[in-house]
């Protein structure tokens, strides 16, 4: 199997660290060709959804992240399934790879019974607790003292001294201003808890650039902890978040409490499926993104420079998950819209799991006669 | 023996604690202060820093990690030295903690249980004094407690611990150091009080009285005043505000045809509104209603401080009489 070293100097940064992530790596043929895979099927995935919103087959709120897929893709190949992440949400793509599928994921945006969360939760909630993937949560900020109570659980349930599971909660630039992330840190910090408080600065709260809503100086928000370590990623380069993850998982696991860890990316759409993305930047800062740093060229360049694959190699397989991704839309749009009792269902828990769930004995209908009892 | 409702809630909170690891407490000065009402004295001694957790005063913090670690299978209880401050972190309550298992369509539920002191206290005015039942008890996916004496708050609260779901116990400051008695079987660590069931405090049969908390006390006194008049109240204890027992509430209605409902809260959209609205809307309540329903509740105000504008404010046991009275067609 083909491998190859690559120079990860300058992309990263650290912060009251002592020591940093390596500036060197190897990775192999197989490696690489998995990244440029999950990232182009997401990268598809989100396209689709671009365009099934335009075409009004998914509603409500639609948050995209294409042009950030390394972040998830990196994250995940430095985890394990024991580590808990939680996320905003933007969170279709952190879903597909914390064991979701393509299908299951449009299903839930189209509205149907075989999506993600059965109909119920829609673009913003998407959970898989056998993953440790806990969402998937619509109230901006709101996620990360959740993740660190994650974190909290993975050290109340480890021997002392032991590695333990880690936790990371995702959240934008613009989620980071939000005071209930200084008080989870605060907590975090004092009782050494192993979480990561990650930052994906895509420049833009919503519509606010970085510059306009934050006093760090040079808007970085790896330094936001004070006390608290951190690092700065590139997180357009998939070596450097896998890298970059691992270095962050060790530190966390062996009880030095948490850190903070700032990814550099960027979303090619707007905000939300309302927002052209255009009132605020420009069509020219976009393209220049798009050509000059896109994470899926990125690993494309790797594979061909070291002659583990030629361009029209890659070409047939983009053309293998253009193909696999529009098949599982159409099957995705075939399911079923989920039944009528799934309105009152999993309201209450009978014994915490998903089997179980508690029969209500009255449910308020909005017309008093329809009311159902026995649910 | 008679005990304080304080001790019983304490002994719930320890014989939990002992037979579940999961279970742990955290909150503001529940720890080495022992608890600002010392709901939780002696279980920092116990069971050490890891179990017993005062946190710095961030509720929307801790109250987020907190239910973070019932997603993860802990079972939390989230102590909020006053309800008055659960204000902070009511996002993480209703957004993080009552939607989780429905929006996962049953993947992740959230065993918690966010309890403290709730309702009217004593000359603390307007930002420390008032009840949030209607409020939590709006929310699906919530369930809402609140016990009156010492057994309910023992029995409840055990309950509430081992739920699997969200629970918000309201507990009342003007009673934690009020005994009552408690039976043989309520000293027992198996005393569990089932959740979503009111106890009939006090069978009778001209008048029926929905009340809970610090309400069924004051009901109860005036129930012994209305036997004097010649008027047998039936007074019912709600314990569970959400889910309310509807088949207790409305089968005693329909046996009295009159119904008086007591809660400190405001009347806009509190729990007696609630209570009125389902005699509208059951048929059969309806057709045996033989007297307008009376609401008894707090004044529509912020509270005041000063002692007769408190009293004003707050339900006092004449007002449930006179209710009585007029719901009967006796008196003036």
């Amino acid at each position: 199997m083909a491998s190859a070293t690559f120079n990860l100097e300058g992309t990263f940064k650290v912060h009251n660290l002592d020591t940093a992530p390596p500036t060197e790596t190897t990775a192999t043929e197989e490696e690489l060709l998995d990244y440029f895979k999950t990232m182009y099927t997401m990268r598809r995935m989100e396209i689709t959804c671009d365009n099934e919103y335009k075409a009004r087959a998914i509603r409500g709120f639609c948050h995209l992240y294409d042009g950030q897929e390394a972040i998830a893709t990196g994250i995940n190949d430095a985890f394990t399934q024991e580590d808990s992440w939680i996320t905003s949400y933007r969170c279709h793509c952190v879903a597909l790879i914390r064991g979701g599928s393509v299908e299951k994921v449009l299903a839930e945006l189209f509205g149907l019974q075989n999506g993600y969360t059965k109909g119920k939760g829609g673009s913003m909630h998407f959970y898989n607790k056998e993953h440790n993937f806990y969402g998937g949560q619509g109230i901006v900020g709101a996620q990360v003292p959740v993740g660190v109570g994650l974190a909290f659980a993975n050290k109340y349930k480890t021997p002392e001294g032991e590695h333990m599971p880690v936790s990371l909660s995702a959240y934008g630039d613009g989620a980071a201003n939000q005071g209930q992330i200084w008080e989870a840190a605060n907590m975090a910090a004092l009782w050494k808890l192993p979480a990561i408080f990650c930052c994906e600065n895509n420049s833009y709260g919503m519509g606010t650039s970085v510059e306009r809503h934050t006093s760090n100086p040079d808007g970085d928000y790896y330094k936001m902890g004070n006390a608290i370590p951190g690092v700065k990623i590139d997180g357009m380069n998939v070596l450097s978040v896998r890298e970059g993850m691992k270095f962050v998982k060790e530190y966390c696991a062996s009880g030095n409490g948490p850190i903070y860890v700032e990814m550099n990316t960027y979303r090619y759409h707007g905000h939300s499926m309302s927002d052209p993305g255009t009132t605020y930047r420009s069509r020219d800062e976009i393209a220049a993104t798009r050509s000059a740093r896109d994470p899926i060229e990125f690993v494309k360049k790797c594979l061909i420079e070291n002659n583990m694959k030629d361009e029209g190699e890659l070409k047939e397989i983009e053309k293998g998950i253009r193909k696999e991704v529009q098949k599982a839309a159409k099957a995705a749009k075939a399911g079923p819209i989920p039944p009528p009792e799934e309105l009152y269902n999993y309201i209450y828990a009978e014994d915490g799991s998903k089997e179980k769930a508690e029969k209500q004995k009255f449910i308020r209908m909005p017309q008093y006669k329809n009311s159902v009892h026995n649910a | 023996i008679d005990m304080p409702v304080r001790e019983a809630l304490n002994q719930a909170i320890d014989e939990e604690m002992e037979r579940d690891d999961a279970v742990y407490i955290m909150g503001e000065e529940v720890a080495q202060y022992q608890g600002a009402y010392k709901v939780t004295k002696g279980l920092y001694q116990k069971y050490g820093e890891r179990r017993v957790i005062d946190t710095p005063i961030t509720e929307m913090g801790f109250t987020g990690l907190a239910v973070g670690s019932a997603y993860k299978d802990l079972k939390p209880i989230v102590e909020f030295m006053t309800f008055n401050f659960s204000m902070q972190a009511i996002d993480q309550i209703v957004n993080s903690a009552a939607k989780q298992y429905y929006m996962s369509a049953g993947d992740i539920s959230c065993p918690i249980v966010f309890r403290g002191a709730n309702g009217i206290a004593a000359g603390v005015a307007a930002q420390h004094s008032q009840c949030f039942a209607a409020w939590y008890s709006s929310v699906p996916g919530l369930k809402v407690l609140a016990p009156y004496s010492s057994e309910d708050a023992k029995g409840l609260l055990k309950a509430a611990i081992r739920d699997p779901n969200p629970v918000v116990f309201l507990e009342q400051e003007l009673l934690y150091g009020t005994p009552f008695p408690m039976s043989d079987e309520a000293q027992g660590k198996d005393f569990v009080i089932p959740i979503g069931e009111a106890k009939i405090e006090k069978e009778g049969s001209d008048v029926t009285i929905v009340t809970f908390s610090r309400g069924v006390g004051l009901s109860l006194e005036a129930a012994e005043e209305l036997t004097k008049k010649g008027i047998n109240a039936e007074v019912i204890n709600l314990r569970t505000i959400r889910p309310l027992d509807r088949d207790t509430i409305l089968s005693s209605i329909k046996k009295t045809g009159r119904v008086v409902t007591v809660e400190d809260g405001w009347p806009q959209c509190g729990v007696g509104a609630e209570i009125a609205a389902m005699c509208m809307e059951d048929d059969g309540v309806f057709d045996s209603l033989d007297a307008p329903v009376q609401r008894i509740c707090g004044a529509d105000v912020p509270m005041p401080y000063a002692l007769n504008l408190e009293e004003a404010a707050v339900p006092q046991i004449n007002d449930i009489v006179e209710a009585c009275e007029k719901a009967t067609y006796r008196g003036k």
